[in-house]
């Protein structure tokens, strides 16, 4: 197969990614995958690179497209450990757990780019376990009960909003 | 550590039997072990590369009070804790030969630790990327064990300790390629077969398009070495666990499937060259003089092919294993307590295989 960047060379290295939930492949030369900055999976097989260059390659192409900051103007920083977003983008590691929470617009779509997912489905502590399993339930049940409505199926709407409310109870009885 | 618990410790440091590479375990000759590493960090406390080193001294107190309070019934045996600063740089070095802590963690070591089960299979490092990176081995594919002790083990540390956790987001880490569920799991694979037959890439390239990632023996940059291919998982977001163990098994077995369909051709088909090449290397290991790591672990490769296939009667595959940690060069400048020359080294390596061999009767 050829590249289908350059048309030239042959393509070694497929990239596949999740684009708004579709996944797409592409296949491309090694040189041109370089160049294009998509480095991810295929290129990890050379031994020089790492998921930290993997890393710094999102963040590159993210920082690139930031519109530029004068002098001093940072953005905001973490009231925890008092990093950056720039300084994350320089380092490849966060300072702190906080930083999750200061930095949420910017690492929600990079967290997209590098696991095709912004949402944890595994595990939870049992302290926050719990409560969590019953916010999500909850979530779903709305959802169902806006269906019920638009679908005029008002017995089941009904049913859904007693089980609604007996959900709240139990939150409100566990709180976080 | 002092008295007792140092004694065993430079016994665990010296042996070079881990029960997690006897050759036991679902698959046991092709996959030698497997691999479950959970990130976790404290709550609102700078991540390790921000922390000052009294506060890593913090972290570190705490981390063991909560994993003396889990104490050996949590860990499923008796258990080791150190400061890093406690240990020597040598010490360190066998460490992390033994695949018991990463070399990042064993620079530089002030504010780090390490928790040891006696028998290597569960490890936690204390302050290095992560506050703590717990670890599970086991020999063969045995990814769902490993996955059961390590949440047990996280369960009960959790008890003691606030970890960063995100409802939505999950387990937070210093470097966002690990958030979520915060695991890594990979399978050692030895694949002799596919790297004669020239296979190796087709397979690997599969491997990669599902999203997996492949390492060598020690890490990035060694691939191919002893013909040992690590696979791991890449994404941690977004799937559960079970789902990752269970995609990195699926794809784990269909890599021993194609090792043992080319072994069994080979061996049909090539029976003579394959004896060959194994008791050529029995002859080399158990008679040389001087031997360098590469050339040990490239015959390693081919010996043990001859324990898969029991081709040499009273050596087991577990044996075979022990040659690999015989022949690091920190181990060798362990076992005799003093720092060698590259050339000392090689003949002690020489020596130390011959007589592993010899004392197994071949
Ligand atoms: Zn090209
Ligand atoms: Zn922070």
């Amino acid at each position: 197969m050829l590249c289908e960047e350059c048309g030239k060379s042959q393509a070694t290295v497929h990239i596949e990614r999740i684009i708004n939930g579709r996944k797409t492949t592409m296949h491309l030369c090694r040189e041109c995958a370089q160049r294009s900055g998509f480095l991810t999976l295929g290129v990890l097989f050379q031994p020089s690179f790492s998921i930290n260059n993997l890393l710094s390659a999102f963040l590159g192409s993210q920082m690139e497209a930031l519109p530029s900051l004068g002098p001093g103007t940072e953005g905001p920083r973490c009231p925890v450990c008092g990093m950056s977003y720039r300084d994350f983008a320089r380092a490849g590691r966060l300072g702190c757990s906080r930083c999750y929470e200061v930095f949420e617009d910017r690492l929600e779509p990079l967290l997209r780019r590098i696991h095709g997912s912004d949402r944890h489905v595994g595990k939870a502590p049992a302290a926050t376990g719990e409560g969590a399993q019953i916010r999500r339930e909850l979530e779903e049940l709305k959802k169902q009960l806006a269906r019920a409505v638009s679908d005029e199926a008002y017995e089941k709407a009904a049913e859904l909003r007693d089980r609604i409310k007996q959900f709240e109870a139990k939150l409100r009885g566990n709180p976080e | 550590m002092k008295g007792k618990k140092a004694d065993i410790f430079q016994n665990i440091l010296r042996n070079s039997s881990s029960p997690w590479m006897d050759g036991s375990g679902n698959l046991g000759n092709v996959a030698i072990s497997s691999r479950v590493r959970l990130a976790r960090n404290l709550e609102d406390v700078p991540f390790p590369h921000l922390l000052s080193g009294k506060d890593a001294d913090l972290v570190l107190k705490k981390v063991f009070q909560t994993v003396g309070r889990v104490g050996e019934r949590g860990f499923g045996g008796p258990i080791i804790q150190t400061s890093l600063s406690d240990i020597s740089p040598l010490d360190c070095q066998v460490l992390v030969e033994k695949h018991l802590i990463s070399p990042q963690h064993a620079v530089s070591k002030t504010g780090k630790g390490l928790v040891l089960r006696y028998d290597e299979s569960v490890a936690i490092m204390v302050n290095e990327e992560d506050h703590l990176r717990l670890q599970v081995l086991r020999s063969g594919l045995e990814l769902d064990e490993a996955w059961v002790l390590a949440s047990g083990i996280d369960d009960l540390c959790e008890q003691g300790l606030d970890y960063a956790y995100d409802e939505q987001i999950g387990y937070l880490t210093s470097c966002p390629t690990n958030a979520g569920t915060g695991l890594r799991a990979s399978v050692m694979v030895h694949l002799p077969a596919l790297a004669v037959a020239n296979e190796i890439s087709r397979v690997l390239t599969a491997v990669n398009k599902v999203g997996l990632v492949v390492r060598g023996l020690y890490g990035e940059g060694t691939e191919g070495q002893g013909n040992v291919f690590q696979i791991s998982n890449q994404i941690t977001l977004g799937q559960t666990e079970k789902e990752i163990i269970e995609n990195l098994s699926l794809v784990v077995k269909q890599v021993v499937s194609e090792e043992i369909r080319v072994r069994e051709t080979l061996f049909k088909n090539h029976r003579i060259e394959v004896e060959d090449r194994v008791f050529r290397a029995l002859g080399l290991l158990s008679n040389a003089r001087k031997i360098t790591s590469d050339e040990a672990i490239k015959l390693w490769s081919d010996l043990r092919l001859g324990a898969e296939f029991h081709m040499i009667p009273g050596l087991t595959i577990s044996d075979v294993n022990e040659i690999l940690v015989l022949s690091r060069p920190n181990y060798v400048q362990k076992v005799f307590e003093t720092t060698l020359t590259a050339q000392e080294r090689d003949i002690r390596r020489a020596d130390l295989i011959r007589k592993h061999l010899s004392s197994k009767g071949v």
